[in-house]
């Protein structure tokens, strides 16, 4: 997938197995993998001669903000799918926040190397 | 007609249990427990509230009272002859059988309706959580920092787990910049916590509920007291591994973080008390209440059991 994602133009079975000559893949392995990734809609393909031409369906960047945000967003059925660590808090309360922060890394008993963020 | 009263008594109870438990403070110093209890109101609620209806669907019918026709005994046993009596047309059209009729109705509605929210909960959860699966597939890898753990290169900090037989634990590279190696560790044993005791099952039949009556504050209380305790339950776990102290900072860092970017919509407009949400669980951490003593504990136990065990037994035993 990363192959399609670097890619400028559609590539066909060959030219992603030539790309990926540290993995030394046998060519009917490349073709399932690029077959299965078009099947979940990952990649679009289409007829160009005998061969079929592969490319991302969408960049990286677009999968990495679905994931992400339906991670991040917790409305609805989401907020079942997966547990989050913190859910969402606004503006202020992020402030509030972020005061109980430094108050917590001000007592002079405690380590004060937490100068991050 | 005893057993109509003390069904719609113990509907009645469960929702005003419910209203106070939502309000109380102690579920914080035991949240395992308030869970159990949460649970054991919803179970019994249901039961109440579909037994009182096929109750008054059944009562007084035959000419020797409640309880008195049927090979089954109770109102469980009722309801089954009055729908074979209904299936022999030898229900009478009088108002009163009309009304009877109408209950029995909206008994089975109303049991249809609560297993249908939770099915298409599940299906909903079952496809969201199959969509993450195939991205993180695509997109997701390790590192050293966070052994065990999926890294997203996503700037903004965001850690959750995806439950289920193929778990994931996911952390973003904004969060492994944010927090240091102990914070991580510390969240990583908040997120076991969740994964290894199944904690999504516990929350789905809330949300469920959510889904579909979202209209009642007591339903949208309940499942936001869940929630929130069920965060703590899992504070409480990782505080067994790691100092409570990581945990509280990872908590306010990634907690303040997360505000840099704009509110996820409703959620976050609407709920005012998320702010204490997070607070309430840095503050239980830093300065920990004692844990409840065990009669209240066992006064716990005996509400849970009462709750599911009385309506339970009327539906099911001779009157």
């Amino acid at each position: 997938m990363d192959v399609l994602w670097e890619a400028s133009e559609s590539l066909t079975v060959r030219q992603v197995s030539e790309q990926l000559t540290e993995r030394d893949l046998a060519h009917t392995t490349v073709m399932t993998v690029l077959d299965r990734l078009s099947k979940k809609g990952f990649a679009r393909r289409q007829r160009d001669g005998r061969a079929w031409r592969y490319r991302a369906a969408e960049s990286r960047e677009a999968y990495v903000t679905e994931l992400m945000l339906s991670a991040l967003d917790q409305t609805g059925d989401r907020q079942a799918a997966l547990a989050r660590f913190v859910r969402s808090v606004s503006g202020s309360e992020a402030r509030a926040l972020q005061h109980a922060l430094e108050a917590l890394a001000r007592p002079p008993d405690h380590h004060e190397d937490r100068s991050k963020s | 007609m005893t057993a109509v009263l003390v069904l719609a008594l113990m509907t009645a109870t469960c929702v005003q249990a419910a209203a106070v438990l939502a309000a109380a403070r102690w579920p914080r110093r035991a949240p395992a427990a308030a869970i159990v209890l949460w649970q054991a109101l919803g179970l019994g609620w249901g039961l109440a509230a579909i037994g009182t209806l096929i109750a008054l669907g059944t009562a007084g019918q035959g000419a020797g009272g409640p309880g008195s026709g049927g090979p089954g005994s109770g109102v469980a046993g009722g309801a089954l002859s009055e729908l074979a009596r209904l299936a022999n047309g030898r229900l009478g059209f009088s108002p009163i059988a009309l009304a009877r009729l109408a209950c029995l109705v909206a008994g089975v509605v109303l049991l249809t309706l609560l297993v249908w929210v939770l099915l298409s909960a599940s299906a909903a959860v079952l496809r969201a959580r199959q969509r993450q699966r195939a991205l993180l597939s695509l997109l997701a890898h390790g590192d050293p920092k966070v052994p065990g753990a999926l890294v997203v290169d996503y700037p903004t900090a965001a850690a959750y787990c995806l439950p289920g037989l193929r778990s994931a634990i996911v952390i973003s590279a904004g969060t492994l910049d944010l927090l240091d190696s102990a914070e991580l560790a510390a969240v990583l044993a908040h997120e076991r916590a969740h994964l290894r005791e199944r904690h999504d099952l516990v929350l789905l039949p809330f949300v469920a509920l959510l889904n579909g009556f979202a209209w009642s504050p007591v339903v949208r209380k309940a499942h936001q007291a869940v929630a929130l305790l069920i965060e703590m339950h899992a504070d409480d776990m990782a505080r067994r591994h790691r100092p409570a102290r990581e945990l509280a900072t990872a908590l306010l860092r990634v907690g303040a973080a997360g505000g840099g970017r704009a509110p996820s919509g409703a959620l976050a407009a609407a709920d005012p008390a998320l702010d204490c949400d997070v607070a309430a669980r840095v503050t239980r951490l830093l300065r920990p209440a004692p844990s409840l003593p065990v009669p209240a504990l066992a006064l716990v136990a005996v509400a849970a059991t009462l709750a599911i065990v009385v309506p339970a037994a009327v539906l099911t035993m001779p009157f």
